[in-house]
């Protein structure tokens, strides 16, 4: 009788397990449907039939070329600063003990506790009324660099926790100078950790738009354009780029899963020449 | 002679030491100091010469540390160190975080002359909370239990789904977890564009459901509303629910992963239950991620206005939607700078209260 129960509860949680993963994948087969629909009109939102035309000119609306291209320049250098800054940050918080440390900790973590709008307008509201920078390029960067900090930061001081600080001594006592300590030993080992920051902070840049809306200005990013495309046409070439750069990251994770060695099996010798 | 030689020679000059000395507490005092100056700066405390003297003890302030380093000799390096790394992360967030901040709050207490000009002045005109909360109030009350329920739902989807990954995902765990990251690397706005066409009234869901004839039931229990989803309540919270998923997801699935099974199996050696396991062994240490993933759900969640947009009709506006209007269309920057203020002094004290009950010591 228990058993019997409790198979059954098992067997309940896998269906609500099974229905979760296609909520989650519903909207996304959706989108990849419909960037083989042919629409009729200009909102690609009904389906009437198949056509491959969408793929073979995946570049045929310009403006939202240019718009993806600027996202990827925006998030290219936010992402730059943001890391440099972050895991600069992170190696202060975890490396050291210093006066003050447990405040700057609360600090790092109060952006992360205000929405979007919040930090959006309120940063609109430092760039109104003034002379020094237009909303455009710079301020959308400034704005995520502001909140791809503490992301970072949080994340490669959670890397590095168990780090062991020792070695750093080890190689001084070998005659290595601080510097050449630094990067023979510390920036290696932290490096799996601002790698992974640094995606993270892309993926954030990438996709923002509240904050980003409130500090744009006449400069369209990628969200940005769909957002105001959305009232007067939705054309399938937005799908088409979705559904790219969905394969593509699809593809990367399948390399990390599958194409990896496993732990602890030995690496191929490597041949010499 | 230079004051580093003096310093490596005889100990240097007695002030030069004890700054050597007291280096942790010059770098320390000179962030907060230059993170003052920047707030002033920005938020506009000062304005004119007042300014120009502001930027001179700024400049001061940070040449002086670097000044210490250069010329302190490594003791004093090293207690600078930290200080230094923190230095130009910190100062970031002073001028881009704290002082729009202080600016926000200063503009939510000001008048503009009229609606078209772009001049406002600080008047303390508690006015413009009175209209952000007569005029808004049902836009707040939305957000906030919109979010609640949202966040609520995520726990209930999330929480199996995470469960089912890190106890029976076996060797397909990574996969199975990538799986679930994937729909969010289309962009968030395309995906709640997806629902809107998947939730209209020509959509799949829709004719699936009057097919079955479940329409009547959904209304009666005011999930639908005259055979429509779309412009309801319930797809703004399916959206929200949807789209913030991962935010809990994936803190639940982190604590679950942690979970050492032999603790299970101990439970069921004593002859537990497994309904009795899992509410003794693993809800409890998986209560971290919960209340992890409570935070960064519900907080998007309540500034959202996206989901309100695209999904939501006239009746459903949240608070994001009044503050974007107010401050992007009408130009009101005062009232909408007043309605982002009480939005986030109100999830500030939530989260507040929120951690004082289930706080948690592993947070970040």
């Amino acid at each position: 009788m228990i058993r019997s129960r409790t198979k059954v509860g098992r067997q309940l949680v896998n269906l609500v397990a099974v229905f979760g993963l296609i909520y989650l994948f519903t909207p996304i087969a959706f989108i990849v449907a419909f960037s083989f629909n042919e629409p009729k009109g200009k909102f690609n939102i009904i389906w009437q039939r198949f056509t491959l035309d969408n793929w073979l000119n995946p570049f045929a609306k310009p403006q939202l070329t240019e718009a993806f291209l600027v996202s990827l320049r925006i998030a290219g250098i936010s992402t730059l600063v943001a890391t440099a800054l972050g895991s600069m940050i992170a190696l202060a918080l975890s490396r050291y003990s210093f006066k003050g440390s447990s405040g700057f900790n609360l600090f790092l973590v109060l952006p992360l506790t205000a929405p979007e709008i919040v930090l959006g307008s309120s940063l609109a509201t430092l760039f109104l009324n003034q002379t020094f920078i237009n909303f455009g390029f710079v301020t959308i960067i400034i704005a995520h660099v502001m909140f791809q900090v503490s992301f970072v930061a949080l994340t490669v001081r959670a890397r590095i926790r168990g780090f062991d600080w020792t070695l750093e001594q080890a190689a001084q006592d070998l005659g290595a100078t601080p510097f050449r300590t630094f990067w023979r030993v510390t920036f290696p080992l932290v490096l799996p950790g601002i790698m992974a920051a640094a995606l993270l902070a892309f993926a954030l840049s990438i996709d923002d738009f509240i904050i980003t809306f409130f500090n744009s200005g006449p400069v369209q990013s990628f969200p940005i354009y769909i957002y105001g495309a959305s009232r007067v046409e939705i054309s399938p070439q937005i799908n088409v780029l979705a559904s790219m750069v969905l394969f593509l990251s699809i593809a990367v994770l399948a390399i990390g899963t599958f194409g990896r060695r496993p732990a602890g099996a030995p690496r191929k010798p490597r041949r010499r020449r | 002679m230079t004051v580093a030689a003096e310093v490596r020679s005889d100990g240097g000059a007695p002030r030069v030491r004890r700054a050597v000395s007291a280096a942790d507490r010059v770098g320390l005092g000179a962030i907060l100091l230059s993170s003052v100056c920047l707030v002033a700066l920005g938020g506009r405390w000062v304005t004119g010469p007042w300014a120009s003297v502001v930027v001179v003890v700024l400049l001061l302030t940070i040449g002086g540390t670097l000044g210490l380093a250069a010329l302190g000799g490594p003791q004093a390096r090293k207690l600078l160190a930290p200080y230094g790394l923190l230095k130009p992360g910190m100062l970031w967030l002073a001028l881009f975080f704290l002082a729009p901040v202080w600016s926000l709050l200063r503009i939510s207490l000001s008048t503009k002359e009229s609606r078209f000009s772009v001049q406002y002045d600080f008047t303390w005109a508690f006015e413009n909370y009175r209209t952000a909360f007569t005029d808004f109030g049902g836009q707040f009350q939305r957000a906030f239990l919109y979010a609640a329920i949202a966040t609520v739902l995520t726990i209930l989807i999330g929480y199996p789904v995470a469960y089912v990954i890190a106890f029976r995902g076996g060797r397909y765990k990574s996969a199975l977890l990538g799986l679930v990251v994937v729909p969010f690397f289309t962009s968030y706005l395309i995906r709640t564009i997806a629902w809107t066409s998947i939730l209209s009234d020509q959509g799949v869901v829709v004719s699936a459901l009057r097919t079955v004839g479940l329409v009547p039931l959904l209304e009666l229990l005011n999930v639908m509303d005259n055979g429509r989803l779309l412009n309801t309540p319930s797809a703004v919270i399916g959206g929200l629910t949807y789209n913030f998923l991962p935010f809990m997801l994936l803190p639940i699935y982190v604590s679950l992963e942690k979970i050492d099974h032999s603790l299970v199996s101990a439970a069921n050696d004593l002859y537990s239950t497994a309904a009795g396991a899992f509410r003794k062994v693993v809800l409890p240490l998986s209560a971290p991620g919960v209340f992890a993933g409570t935070l960064l759900t519900f907080i998007p969640a309540a500034g959202d206005f996206i989901n309100a947009q695209f999904l939501g009709g006239p009746n459903t506006t949240m608070i994001g939607n009044s503050i974007q209007d107010q401050f992007l269309r009408q130009n009101n920057y005062p009232v909408a700078s007043a309605m982002a203020a009480v939005l986030m002094v109100g999830i500030a004290s939530m989260v507040l209260l929120y951690t004082r009950f289930f706080g948690t010591e592993d947070l970040a």
